[in-house]
């Protein structure tokens, strides 16, 4: 979902279309997305479409990254703890 | 005014070392051992204390004359070998930037151990120092993909 309307608007039965998934858990998708910032929707007539906030996008991904590199370089350390502490058989 | 906002989400880690479940879980677990590789352990007014309920904490820079940093760990759930389970918060100049979930899980692989971290955070007000940014990360999606899979019932 995340995927589609990083290129572009798309109304929520467009996004519907292509996901094996019932309407209603795909507005319920919908719901976690807007709560979390990343999505944004508006209603005009009956058609609600919704579009993608980046910069909240980009946020969550300096977010993972930073974290996610902390975390490679500790598990590295650790590693290398192990290896130079390995028992001798 | 602070413009408040929150973004979740949930990444893996993993690790096969030689090292049995034992010595891997060991080095999380013992104070002496942790301090031989956690960079954290080095810094004054360091506090670990491993058992449910108890805390580790820990100030510091990441750089000379940058911003200080504190890391605050309750731990939650501890299976000898098996698993650790700790909630943490991160605060930066004295700003709360972050509450995770983190669970490191030691799995048996032949003589050795896979170690998986699977952390879920909570990611306050947009603060960030990280300068370098990853872009059109697809792994990011599929990450936040995962995430949203467990969907709260509709009200």
């Amino acid at each position: 979902m995340v995927e589609r309307l990083s290129r572009g608007p798309a109304s929520v039965s467009e996004l519907a279309q292509p996901l094996d998934m019932t309407l209603s858990a795909v507005v319920q998708h919908l719901a976690v997305l807007e709560a979390s910032g990343l999505v944004r929707s508006e209603k005009v007539g009956r058609v609600r479409t919704c579009t993608i906030q980046p910069d909240r996008l980009q946020l969550a991904e300096q977010w993972i990254h930073a974290r996610r590199t902390s975390w490679e370089k500790r598990l590295d350390r650790l590693g290398d703890f192990l290896a130079e502490t390995e028992p001798k058989t | 005014m602070t413009q408040r906002s929150v973004v979740h989400a949930t990444f893996v880690v993993e690790r096969t070392y030689t090292a049995t479940p034992a010595r891997t879980f060991a080095a999380w677990a013992d104070p002496k051992l942790k301090a031989l590789w956690f960079p954290a352990a080095e810094e004054a007014g360091y506090e670990f204390d491993f058992r449910e309920g108890g805390r580790e904490y820990s100030v510091g820079t990441a750089e000379a004359g940058g911003p200080e940093f504190v890391f605050a760990v309750d731990y939650r759930e501890i299976v000898p070998n098996e698993r650790i389970v700790y909630a943490y918060y991160m605060d930066m100049g004295g700003v709360r930037i972050s509450v995770s979930v983190a669970t490191i899980e030691f799995h048996a692989k032949g003589a050795g151990t896979r170690m998986v971290v699977t952390e879920m955070g909570a990611f306050l007000d947009g603060h960030d120092t990280v300068a370098q940014r990853e872009h059109g990360t697809n792994w990011l999606i599929d990450r936040l993909g995962e995430s949203l899979n467990e969907v709260p019932a509709a009200t």
